[in-house]
């Protein structure tokens, strides 16, 4: 079975300025949400206390909330989690530094609301964790990003791939925090693991058209830069899509099946890898060639890399 | 005809055999158990394990085969209720002797066990637990270091006759303090108050320089010495959350240093964390005291009279009890360091006090030669229990003689005690670090995960992870036919593989980490897409099928192996960056990496070998 049983031949460089526009304001949107509506962080970047608390019977909100009040704790969320005789709660961090106490304090609070509320799940994060937590996510990103660019300039001979790969990266992990600062889904530590990834995965689809772009200029010196491209992307489109279909059948499995968890995280992966298949199709290449990409960029001197014929 | 050269069907066979073998034990699921350790940490006897399964029987608790684990006694249980009542049981029986833990046992066969292989261990969050992060106060470690130099200045300038003004802390080129500044008045001899010195501040860089009135010496702690300092602080915290820990009777308890100056505590099973605290936030010290060797401690134990003046000690290490005399020597806050080392006697331990301890033990040395010194170790804790539905909370104290030594010299704030073994010096070099003035740690972080809700996640996860797995491989199957059935066998042969890794390196399985097997099965479908594509490519140039197959692999080797590259720099990048699940995810994204390449690059090129390979007339493939 084939879904490309012919060559395709799309003019992806030629329509280019569309597909730049199309980028351009998704970018807009998701950035203006971004700074407008900004992320629902989770416990662990903010600090504060998350917890679960499972009661025998259906959980009244408005009580467990005014409870909290009364016992002092400030700004108490409390919301049904799953079911309704589930809830999770979230406070906001204090002013000290440590965490001892909260659990006894919050059960004890519990308790009398319900003596057979169960607390399962607790977590309580200082005020200085969520924020180096947060200072490591951004150092990840950089540090992720950096060597990259370095990886294909080496491979690929030129800055002009590596800018294209670049900005075509940036544009998936942009799309990914504009969906969640839209729908306010809770933004965790598994959910920039998740950008992570994807920012692999894109680079993969990415590299995978370079490849081809590397390999067309060998034979192919004459021919102008965009009709090279242009072949290379509709030769490697069939593969692009089949690997972007299978890799969502696992994760549309992990965020149906995977429970509230990895929620985020398989959104996050969802989402990065559709605008993943879409920037390495129609924005790496693009950028490339406005750069000024030619075949002498690519093959200063006709020859492959040696790697190329190990097994 | 298609070749592949023997010794890479030889490695490819090799490396998933012994993979199968690695994998092998996570297959076999686990059964309730309680874990069964002697409270003086000493190993569990072959007759100590037939003895507590006769105690078992007699009591009527059904129980399964028990087994030795490093000198634990690991009893597995065909259901938690029998599980429970033997830990009651236990507990009831051998309170003084045992501590219990519940734990799970593998159903690993005898076989594979006596061969080292394990399952993967499972995450807190799938199993249930405490997850604990303290931070260390480590510029007060650098503090006391520096106190304990200024006492040292101002005994040793008084003992040489020389004058002096004033000792203060100062900060060279530095945030925290980080030495002493020595003024000496006009009439002082600088040159000699140097001299004088010499021992006292040896390592630390000394500068000299001349005041209005009088001199100062400024004596700098260098960077190593003060990231000593910190290292040591942090050690000694370690060893004493150790040492709690293994009280706790918690089975697999990890406890180990995160960055420069935090620990994290994993307690898998625990519940109570509240109990826990009271146990980790003891405050400890140390109390050397004189032996009263008038009277006999067995005796005053038997009778329960003991003499005035004296203290009777039944908690000790070596076993018999002892009388002790009320006044103290010297105190836990008073000693600054105690180090395991090699002496001419063989192994001992290294104990250095401060000054105004040291003038003591020079007193009492002198008089008490050859008569019998002993070391306490005291702690205080709070404990919680449920009275009437209320919480009330305690003072516990516990004191343990850890050591009983004749003085064979005189000495004063130095000393070695010897006559030990190797692994007992270490020991008491630990238990007397663990008394010394702690490092000020406290908590910053805490999470806790019930059990159920551990359940309810790797439930998940693996229903997840077949469900995603079988969509992959009915579509590969659909799309690819002959060559998506290989794909599909390389596939589960990745997934063991990356099984094995796991269980070899002892890597915590989380759910982010199941996340990311499932993960890498979608990923490892690439490596197979790319050269099958491939191949379907050079077949609609008309070239023949088996040069097909050969272009196929050789010319999607750059892409494979570019594109894995750069998922795997993300993967890396994660995995040093990155914590507790972050970290779990990158681990499994690192190896899965490697081992999909392993498997579809070398793995389906030999099963394809083997399929087509041999024919001389190929006519058609079964690509789809």
């Amino acid at each position: 079975m084939e879904f490309f049983s012919h060559q395709t031949s799309y003019p992806f460089m030629a329509t280019r300025k569309v597909w730049y526009s199309l980028s351009a304001v998704l970018m807009l949107v998701a950035l203006g949400s971004f700074f407008t509506r900004g992320l629902n962080l989770a416990t662990d970047f903010t600090g504060g206390v998350s917890a679960e608390v499972s009661f025998p019977q259906a959980a009244n909100v408005d009580a467990v909330r005014a409870k909290l009040v009364a016992s002092g704790f400030h700004e108490p969320q409390v919301q049904n989690f799953g079911s309704s005789r589930d809830i999770a709660i979230r406070l906001p961090p204090e002013g000290q530094q440590t965490t001892a106490g909260i659990r006894t304090r919050l059960e004890t609070v519990l308790k009398q609301i319900d003596p057979a509320a169960q607390l399962t799940q607790l977590d309580v994060v200082g005020p200085q964790v969520g924020n180096e937590l947060r200072v490591s996510a951004i150092e990840a990103l950089f540090f992720t990003l950096l060597f990259i660019f370095a990886y294909i300039a080496f491979r690929f001979h030129t800055w002009r791939l590596s800018f294209g790969a670049i900005l075509a990266v940036l544009h998936d992990p942009i799309l990914v925090l504009g969906f969640f600062a839209i729908t306010q889904m809770s933004f965790d530590l598994a959910v920039v693991a998740a950008m992570l990834a994807v920012i692999g995965y894109s680079l993969n689809d990415t590299v995978v058209v370079f490849d081809r772009i590397r390999e067309r200029f060998e034979t192919n010196r004459r021919s102008p830069p965009d009709v090279v491209l242009d072949q290379s992307i509709n030769q490697t489109l069939s593969r692009t899509i089949m690997t972007k279909v299978v890799t969502s059948i696992v994760v549309v499995a992990l965020l149906f099946l995977g429970g509230p968890v990895l929620k985020g995280f398989s959104a996050a992966l969802l989402i990065g890898i559709i605008a993943g298949t879409y920037s390495s199709i129609y924005i790496s290449s693009a950028i490339a060639l406005d750069c000024g990409l030619t075949a002498e960029h690519v093959f200063p001197t006709v020859k492959k890399a040696a790697l190329d014929h190990l097994p | 005809m298609l070749e592949y050269a023997r010794w890479k069907y030889v490695l490819v066979v090799v490396v998933l055999l012994l993979g199968l073998l690695f994998a092998l034990p996570n297959f076999f699921g686990e059964d309730a158990a309680l874990q069964v350790a002697r409270k003086d940490h000493e190993a569990i006897t072959p007759d100590g394990l037939q003895s507590l399964e006769a105690f078992l029987n007699q009591r009527g608790v059904h129980h399964g085969k028990s087994y030795l684990d490093a000198g634990r006694l690991i009893v597995r249980f065909a259901n938690v209720p029998d599980q429970l009542a033997a830990r009651d049981a236990v507990n009831e029986q051998y309170a003084g002797t045992y501590i219990t833990a519940l734990s799970f046992a593998p159903r690993t066969p005898a076989l594979l066990r006596a061969l080292g292989l394990r399952p993967m261990p499972l995450g807190l969050d799938l199993r249930g637990g405490l997850y604990l992060l303290y931070q260390v106060d480590v510029n007060s470690a650098v503090k006391q270091a520096l106190d304990g130099y200024a006492q040292d200045v101002r005994r040793t300038l008084a003992a040489a006759n020389i004058p002096l003004k004033d000792v203060s802390e100062v900060s060279i080129d530095s945030k925290n303090p980080n030495g002493v500044r020595i003024v000496l008045p006009p009439e002082a001899d600088v040159g000699a108050a140097r001299t004088a010195l010499a021992t006292t501040l040896q390592g630390l860089s000394l500068t000299t320089e001349s005041l209005a009135s009088g001199s100062a010496l400024t004596a700098v702690l260098t960077n190593a010495q003060i990231r000593e300092r910190q290292d040591y602080a942090i050690q000694q915290n370690i060893t004493t959350l150790r040492n709690r820990v293994n009280e706790l009777g918690v089975s697999e308890p990890i406890v180990q240093r995160q960055g420069l100056d935090r620990i994290n505590v994993q307690l898998p099973g625990v519940q109570n964390s509240a109990e826990v605290k009271d146990i980790l936030g003891r405050v400890a010290t140390l109390e050397f005291r004189l032996e009263d060797m008038q009277n006999n401690a067995v005796e005053a134990a038997q009778t329960g009279r003991v003499p005035l003046g004296s203290k009777l000690y039944n908690h000790t290490r070596f076993g018999r009890p002892v009388l002790l005399k009320r006044e103290i020597i010297a105190t836990g806050d008073q000693l600054t360091n105690a180090t395991s080392g090699q002496s001419q006697e063989g192994p001992s331990v290294n104990v250095r006090l401060d000054a105004r301890a040291g003038e003591n033990m020079l007193k009492t040395t002198r008089q008490n030669l050859n008569k019998r010194m002993a070391v306490v170790l005291i702690e205080k804790r709070r404990e919680t229990s449920e009275v009437n539905g209320q919480k009330v909370s305690r003072e516990v104290t516990d004191e343990q003689v850890i050591n009983d030594a004749t003085i064979r010299g005189i000495f004063s704030n130095n000393f070695q005690i010897t006559g030990l073994g190797t692994a007992e010096a270490r020991e008491l070099a630990l238990l007397l670090r663990s008394g010394s003035l702690a490092t000020g740690i406290y908590e910053i972080e805490e999470r806790a995960v019930g059990p159920s809700l551990g359940r309810e996640n790797i439930g998940k996860g693996v229903t997840a992870l077949i469900v995603g797995m079988a969509g992959v491989f009915l579509f590969m199957a659909f799309y690819y036919r002959a060559f998506g059935l290989v794909a599909d066998l390389v596939l589960l042969a990745n997934v063991v593989l990356l099984t094995a890794l796991l269980s070899m390196m002892r890597a915590s399985l989380s759910l982010p980490g199941i996340a990311g097997i499932i993960l890498t099965v979608g990923m490892a479908v690439d490596a197979n897409v790319l050269i099958y594509e491939r191949i379907r490519e050079e077949l609609r140039k008309g070239v023949s099928p088996q040069a097909a197959i050969r272009a196929g692999f050789d010319k999607a080797f750059s892409a494979i192996f570019d594109s894995n590259i750069t998922t795997l720099i993300a993967g890396v990048v994660l995995w040093v960056l990155g914590s507790g699940p972050i970290r779990g995810f990158a681990v499994v994204l690192t190896f899965g990496i490697a081992t999909s390449m392993f498997t579809s690059l070398m793995g389906s090129r030999a099963l394809l070998t083997l399929m087509y390979g041999g024919r001389r007339k190929l006519g058609q493939l079964a690509i789809g």
